[in-house]
């Protein structure tokens, strides 16, 4: 089926789709639509929606759904997903899956409501305190933004783990043909449950092999487990145990850094007979393709490696697929949070095409900074 | 059954201070779900941060211990989401009227089904004793080392305003009032608000010469005044007391998730 829509709708009908079940959500543009749409589409499945009093109490409701076993998300933009990140780290730690779609726009502060921008990328890996394990996807295409947020939910039921959909301001906003794919041509993942019956003392929940969730039981399961903001033992409690604080903080990094090989995702647009290779991610990857198009009419090996997981960042992929004679620009709208990772990935200096003034990376913006050399 | 049903005895000893009122509450609480004969999986007891957070560790639920302030939040998502359970929110008088302020006007403008307790011992308790916004004017708090000069939130006022359907306060120098009167709020179907009157004098107290915890609950006893007997005064008389007591219950005012599904979901299911 073709339907002509903005990409936040496209979210909300595949997250209807991923089984997705209850949204909390707070007003804020640019990402307003999405919640506008779940309000409508929700209750025609039986699912329900609400508009919490801030943004601090959507992400909350959003995972005390989640621990009663729905699948549930939440939207917010820069000020918002600031104010969220109490209750993201919450959730880490708890090990409750949740969805939090960012549609980007310009920062710091109230910045540029309705203009995009890409500034959010270090505060999706880390704007929660204390290590923790986090995934991160930014599809750049109106049915890859469909596929993504369902591949969303069934990594934040994989893994338990809170896993945040980066968009921009463009993304969320452009109206596009979307060629939504069937139910057969996506796998639709739930999260693992103990089987009934158990003896609640015998059910040491946090014990796990590395790189493996937990095991836990949804509220009124008949377990009556505890859920602990604070470290917590095996069993959910509260623990100041240097062995065992120190234990279950690694695992829950493992089960992220254990299967990062299988959250991977990238797109490889003609790279390996490429002199230069852009890396980019969301709206600015649309105009890199648009770019590699451009310059290939004019006999320039021009290609692009676009990373559709941005955490945990692709460092692997990075250095099989670009040789160290190839340059490297990463075009980006903030002042350089991608290039950092990809300077680290690749082990040496890369050069950047930076915007922040909320205007968009214009294809050939690209192909200048392609053309003007070294 | 008996009331230690909903106790997990594994996890004591407890970790609050000798004397604390807190124990109290608890006990009141558990008791009421013994009282309704409610059954422990079908309750989901949700709370914040502080020496109030720490509850949800000992009663046997389904348990969740959250962030300061934000446990009506939690709880609201939880009771949307499962409406036929029990979901009972725990909160201290930091944790409800300060951080949790907005949270806990909107609950009550909701009218969502959810049971709040406030143990209000006027004071910022784990963290050492900082001011509260119910601490007593002239109070020292380490805060306040001048004497507070702060008003303080009227709860009851608070709760009513803001559109609960419950509100009552009780103390725990009256055990069994306290535990009648949360029975009773746990029977109301809408946002019903308990304040539970306790005391701190570990780090409030000792600041305000009520150090031990049998002079403290003596200058609660001796503030506090019930409703009926309150009635019969004049207003002078009960100027500086603590009024004791069902201030307000309404049953006709419909409840949040009733509401959801006959007016939301049935209008978007097309069968008005």
């Amino acid at each position: 089926m073709r339907k002509v829509m903005p990409g936040n709708e496209t979210i909300a009908h595949a997250a209807i789709a991923a089984g997705c079940r209850f949204f909390a959500g707070y007003p804020i543009t640019p990402s307003s639509e999405l919640a506008a749409a779940m309000s409508y589409l929700l209750p025609k499945v039986g699912g329900k929606f609400i508009q919490m009093e801030d943004e601090i109490a959507s992400m909350a409701a959003a995972i005390g759904a989640s621990i009663t076993g729905e699948k549930s998300m939440t939207a917010t933009s820069g000020p918002g997903f600031s104010l969220k990140q109490e209750h993201i780290g919450l959730a880490c730690m708890m090990e409750v899956p949740v969805v939090i779609v960012n549609v980007m726009r310009g920062g710091p502060s109230t910045g540029l409501p309705t203009h995009p921008a890409q500034g959010d990328i270090m505060q999706a890996r880390w704007g929660t305190h204390g290590d923790h394990p986090i995934i991160a996807v930014a599809p750049s295409l109106p049915r890859e933004i469909y596929l993504e947020t369902i591949r969303a939910f069934n990594l934040a039921e994989q893994y338990r783990n809170p896993v945040i959909l980066l968009l921009d301001e463009i993304l969320g906003h452009t109206y596009e043909v979307v060629d939504i794919p069937e139910p057969g041509e996506y796998d639709i993942i739930n999260r693992k449950l103990p089987p009934k019956g158990l003896n609640r003392l015998d059910f040491y929940t946090y014990q796990r092999d590395e790189g493996d969730p937990p095991l836990l039981p949804n509220f009124f399961m008949g377990y009556n487990f505890h859920f602990e903001s604070l470290a917590h033992d095996e069993m959910g409690f509260p623990t100041t145990d240097p062995e065992k604080v120190d234990r279950i903080t690694r695992l829950r990094e493992a089960k992220i850094e254990k299967n990062k090989e299988k959250i991977w995702k990238n797109h490889l647009l003609m790279v390996e007979d490429a002199d230069t290779v852009i890396i980019a991610i969301g709206s600015v990857a649309r105009s890199a393709i648009a770019a590699v198009e451009m310059a290939r009419k004019e006999g320039i090996k021009l290609g692009l490696f676009r990373p559709i997981t941005v955490w945990p960042f692709p460092d692997e992929p990075l250095r099989e697929a670009i040789t160290e004679k190839q340059r490297v620009i990463v075009a980006e709208m903030n002042l350089g949070q991608l290039k950092g990772e990809v300077e680290k990935a690749l082990r040496r200096e890369v050069e950047g095409l930076n915007k922040v003034n909320g205007v968009p990376i214009s294809p050939k913006e690209i192909l200048e900074k392609v053309k003007e050399g070294k | 059954m008996s009331y230690l049903e909903y106790v997990r005895s594994f996890k004591l000893p407890h970790s609050w201070c000798p004397g604390c009122g807190i124990g109290t509450i608890m006990q009141a609480i558990v008791r009421a779900f013994d009282a309704l004969g409610w059954k422990h999986e079908d309750i989901a007891f949700v709370t914040g941060i502080g020496c109030s957070g720490r509850m949800s560790t000992y009663i046997n639920a389904n348990t969740i211990h959250t962030t300061h302030g934000r446990p009506l939040a939690f709880a609201t998502g939880i009771k949307l989401a499962k409406p036929d359970k029990h979901v009972v929110v725990v909160s201290g008088d930091g944790d409800a009227l300060a951080i949790g302020g907005n949270h806990f006007i909107h609950a009550a403008r909701r009218n969502i089904d959810i049971k709040l307790i406030i143990i209000n011992n006027s004071v910022y308790g784990m963290t050492g004793g900082q001011v509260s916004p119910t601490t007593p004017q002239k109070f020292k708090t380490q805060t306040t080392p001048y004497g507070n000069i702060e008003p303080n939130f009227d709860v009851i006022k608070l709760a009513i305003g803001a559109g609960a359907t419950f509100v009552a306060r009780e103390s725990v120098t009256r055990p069994r009032n306290l535990e009648k009167l949360i029975e009773k709020s746990f029977h109301h179907k809408g946002f019903s608000v308990v304040e539970a009157i306790s005391n701190c004098h570990i780090n409030l107290g000792r600041r305000n010469k009520l150090k031990d915890q049998i002079t403290m609950l003596r200058w609660i006893n001796d503030r506090i005044i019930p409703m009926n007997v309150a009635k019969k005064k004049s207003p002078e008389e009960i100027k500086d007391k603590i009024i004791l007591g069902l201030f307000h219950e309404d049953k006709e005012r419909k409840e949040y998730t009733e509401l959801y599904e006959e007016e939301i979901i049935n209008r978007a299911r097309g069968k008005e």
